[in-house]
């Protein structure tokens, strides 16, 4: 019986850690895939209203997005509190929205093109004037899919 | 030159550079989707297009002021959210009532049979100091009407909620009860921007 006792190593046994990057590039892969970089930073606030009814965007390549609020802490003092777009990177005018929907259906591939779904987002205290006037200027550049920006309610 | 066994590279580090960029696409990647109501926007006027016609009794007017006060055809309504309802009412119509709109019926091809279809559209008209939130307030009480009225032709035709039948009854369903809100031009009620 003694026989079997003697095959005790002193020192644990050392792991083997090659699987251990697989394993974790498996996971990079995987949010490689489902992320896209977060947006342009905002330089308006913008607080969504609510509604029971949202559904949900697909396909994010195929959204744009039109920013419309207060401007932020830092261009308050510049700008006032008027409710300002920001298309991209920067504040614009309401004339500029064409323009914009020209650039962004250039910058995708032609049977894209009128599938894009333009996505208002737009702070709830935000008086209609303003959103009024960019879905003018969005029908008159043949901008017709629309998605009002909002967050899940319960009902 | 020596020959023979190369030696095993050090994996570790590997590691550790891999997690280095999982936490840079962690911290940058965002999984929640925009969501919201979707429209569609109708095509601009042209220059010489006569308005369409349609039988007042058809048309259910919704108004909503620069104080965010709601008027549905000529009645003050004090809550949004009797809104959801009070459309249900117009558009589906089950008393046949004089005053709310009219039915047609139509051959409807994917569901192989005649239906009957309301004539029914609601126009919607806010002012320019309308705030958003009220918008979009009265855009979801509308949208919910309507969905609830596509699931109760579900529910009764197929004994399934809309979101779980196949596309073309979808489809179907879709002309059976289609939603017919229209934003009337812009006008400017109010005076002020």
């Amino acid at each position: 019986m003694g026989r079997f006792k003697k095959e005790i190593s002193k020192s644990t046994p050392d792991l083997n850690m090659g699987s251990m990057s697989d394993i974790i590039f498996m996971f990079l892969f995987f949010f490689m895939v489902i992320t896209t970089m977060r947006e342009s930073t905002l330089f308006v606030t913008i607080q969504l209203p609510k509604a029971t009814e949202v559904q949900k965007l697909e396909k994010k390549s195929l959204v744009a997005n039109i920013n419309i609020g207060e401007p932020n802490k830092l261009y308050v003092a510049k700008l006032g509190h008027e409710p300002r777009i920001q298309l991209n990177d920067q504040f614009a005018e309401v004339e500029d929205v064409g323009e914009f929907v020209y650039t962004e259906k250039e910058g995708r591939p032609e049977g894209d093109r009128n599938k894009i779904t333009w996505s208002l987002k737009v702070d709830k205290k935000v008086k209609m004037g303003i959103v009024t006037d960019v879905k003018q200027e969005m029908r008159k550049a043949n901008a017709f899919k629309v998605n009002y920006s909002s967050t899940k309610a319960i009902k | 030159m020596a020959r023979g066994k190369t030696p095993g590279l050090n994996t570790g580090s590997m590691s550790d550079i891999s997690f280095l960029l999982l936490t840079f696409f962690l911290l940058t990647s965002s999984i929640n989707t925009d969501q919201g109501l979707q429209r569609k926007l109708p095509p601009p006027l042209k220059q010489n297009t006569e308005d369409v016609k349609m039988h007042k009794r058809n048309v259910m007017v919704v108004l909503v002021n620069m104080n965010d006060q709601i008027m549905v055809n000529s009645e003050f309504l004090p809550d949004v959210n009797a809104l959801k309802d009070k459309t249900k009412e117009f558009i589906s119509n089950p008393t046949d009532a004089p005053n709310m709109s009219e039915k047609k019926t139509v051959y409807v091809n994917e569901l192989g049979r005649e239906e009957v279809v309301s004539k029914g559209v609601v126009s919607l008209q806010n002012d320019r100091g309308t705030s958003y939130e009220m918008y979009i307030a009265v855009q979801n009480q509308l949208t919910a009407a309507f969905n609830e009225l596509r699931d109760q032709y579900s529910q009764t035709h197929f004994g399934k909620p809309f979101n779980n039948l196949t596309e073309s009854q979808r489809k179907g369903v879709q002309k059976v009860v289609p939603v017919n809100i229209s934003e009337a031009e812009p006008v400017n009620y109010g005076g002020n921007k």
